[in-house]
């Protein structure tokens, strides 16, 4: 799947063995002992000592059902939390191109609007609907260069709009287009040229094609994995969807209560999950070739399911 | 047990787009059966028009041309018949979230039905057959649900409050429109399983709607696909995934994740192939 020789540091966890804890060669962003609680009569700890390194270029499947705290974790990153929630706990640190490190969580004000979009963009759940429906496409992308790259010329920004919507394969005559006008897949596509529009080091995707038919996903997944090794960047993929998960990511956490249950390569998940919680989850997919009644992995009876 | 026949089914839309009327086909020419005991499941991308068939089928839509037979005879468009008609054939929605009253109680929800289709009358009859409807969705001990309003279940709880409700009136067709995309992947199994086992119990006849060709291939009988309103393939379940025929077909059977027929996981196969039979 990876042919950038950079990326195949990360991704190439070719050997058997537990290779989820080892860590990347070249890393990209390190959370360490990160914990999130929202707080409130009862405090939830949505986020419980997460640590991960994610490599340059690498994709990371987040995987969790609902309320697991999977989106909880993605925000942190980026420093979108707003109270009730609070970081109580660790760190994240972000390994710039440039060799410099940054304390994400220490960033404030002018230095983090430098961060988010710019090294860090994000595609978000529901991207169907995060258009804004009364100004056209060409707008939202002026908006992005206005705010991050002042020093633009109007005649660059028209150039790299097209540019951008031709990268992800969408015809450049819909800068004028409306969100309304535009089929879901072509929404998300936008979505995607926009979180590449300057040209970040990591897209964190949050449920990005859940709202989509199975086709235009397929579309986009191909879309993101060609982009990628075009661009090089990292992606942290979020999703229920596990076999989804298992076809594009280099490697995948399974979050359960606020906590990674379980870190490995996706083969290693496939093939071998260890925790009982993983194996619990690709027992909950039905096998679209396999024999009749079997499960993506495990095959498991269809009767006696635990009643949730 | 009764069999409902779907004979020519046709919906046109009219639909306005700035100045311009046209007419969307969004559904053409739909035949089908559904026999007590079976599950026909209907496959289709957003906008294929498998929830219009649905719709109509539940009398929630009038059909363009084309009839719904129950036992032989056309479905009764007015009057007390469609009562009758609606007792017989009963629908689970999609989104179980919005298909129940936040206001009312689970045991309200569930008496509601009984009463109005006059399956129970006296108080404790209701009471009795409210229990055994929650059980049967295996809500137990059905009265320690009974007082709860939805807001307190979870959603796979939700969507068998809502299975129960459609069980109520006793009816012998049951549409199931995507009954478990909103819910989470690891109880989506408990509630398909329900629905194969009330199926089978009760000898109902299902309409299982979904975008989800696994599902679809695991709990039914028949699969029919529709693309732009119209069936395009129609048989067997292992031999329209496996074998697909029609160009749509196929590209919905490559579009559906499936690790298992990735390169890189064929390729790692091997390397587990002791892994895997210690497991099973």
């Amino acid at each position: 799947m990876s042919t950038n020789p950079e990326m195949s540091s990360a991704a190439g966890v070719a050997t058997p063995g537990r290779s989820g804890s080892v860590a990347p060669d070249s890393p990209l962003l390190s959370i360490s002992g990160l914990s999130i609680d929202y707080l409130g009569e009862r405090t939830v700890h949505a986020v419980a000592n997460v640590s991960l390194q994610l490599g340059r270029g690498e994709i990371i499947g987040l995987a969790g059902e609902s309320g697991c705290g999977k989106s909880t974790l993605a925000y942190g990153i980026n420093q979108l939390l707003v109270p009730p929630a609070v970081i109580t706990e660790g760190g994240v640190t972000f390994h710039d191109r440039s060799g410099d490190d940054i304390d994400v969580l220490a960033l404030e004000d002018k230095e983090l609007r430098r961060y988010r979009w710019n090294k860090v963009s994000m595609v978000f759940q529901g991207a169907m609907n995060s258009l804004n429906p009364v100004i056209s496409v060409r707008a939202q992308l002026n908006d992005v260069f206005a705010t991050h790259r002042p020093q633009m010329s109007k005649a660059e920004r028209r150039l790299r709009s097209g540019e951008l919507l031709e990268l992800v394969g969408v015809d450049p005559k819909r800068l004028d287009s409306y969100a309304h006008e535009l089929s879901g897949g072509m929404r998300q596509r936008v979505m995607i040229a926009m979180a590449l529009a300057l040209d970040p080091e990591l897209m964190i995707m949050d449920e990005p094609t859940t709202a989509l038919d199975v086709v235009v996903q397929r579309d986009i997944l191909l879309e993101i994995t060609r982009l990628r090794e075009e661009l090089g960047f990292a992606v942290i993929f979020i999703t229920h969807d596990l076999p989804l998960l298992l076809e594009i990511s280099d490697r995948i956490a399974i979050m359960r209560h606020g906590r990674i249950v379980e870190m490995a390569s996706a083969e290693e998940i496939f093939f071998a999950a260890q925790d009982p919680y993983t194996r619990q989850l690709l027992r909950s997919f039905p096998s679209l070739t396999g024999e009749r009644g079997d499960f993506i992995r495990h095959g498991a009876q269809l009767e006696n399911e635990e009643v949730r | 047990m009764a069999t409902l026949e779907v004979k020519n089914l046709c919906k046109d839309f009219h639909v306005r787009e700035g100045g311009n009327r046209r007419i969307l086909n969004a559904v053409q020419d739909v035949s089908f059966e559904l026999v007590p005991g079976g599950t026909v499941a209907l496959v289709g991308q957003s906008g294929s028009g498998k929830s219009t068939v649905a719709r109509m089928i539940a009398h929630l839509e009038r059909p363009t041309s084309g009839q719904v037979l129950l036992d032989g005879a056309p479905a009764p468009t007015r009057g007390r018949g469609v009562h009758k008609y609606r007792s017989q054939v009963q629908m689970v929605f999609q989104d179980p979230f919005a298909s129940l009253n936040p206001f009312h109680s689970v045991g309200h929800h569930l008496e509601r039905p009984l009463r109005l289709h006059g399956v129970a009358t006296s108080k404790a009859d209701v009471h009795a057959h409210v229990i055994e409807l929650l059980e049967r969705v295996q809500l137990s001990p059905g009265r320690d649900f009974l007082a709860r309003r939805p807001h307190e279940l979870s959603g796979g709880q939700r969507q068998r409050v809502a299975i129960a409700r459609a069980l109520a009136p006793q009816p012998s067709v049951l549409i199931a429109d995507e009954p478990v995309s909103m819910l989470d992947v690891s109880i989506r199994l408990g509630v398909l399983n329900l629905l194969a086992r009330l199926q089978r119990e009760e000898d109902l006849a299902v309409l299982y709607i979904t975008h989800d060709l696994a599902t679809a291939r695991h709990f039914s009988d028949r699969i029919m696909v529709m693309y732009q309103g119209e069936v395009v393939e129609d048989g067997a379940p292992d031999d329209v995934i496996l074998r697909p025929q029609a160009d749509f077909t196929k590209r919905l059977a490559a579009a559906a994740p499936e690790p298992a027929r990735n390169e890189r996981m064929i390729a790692a196969a091997s390397r587990y192939a002791k892994d895997t039979t210690n497991d099973r």
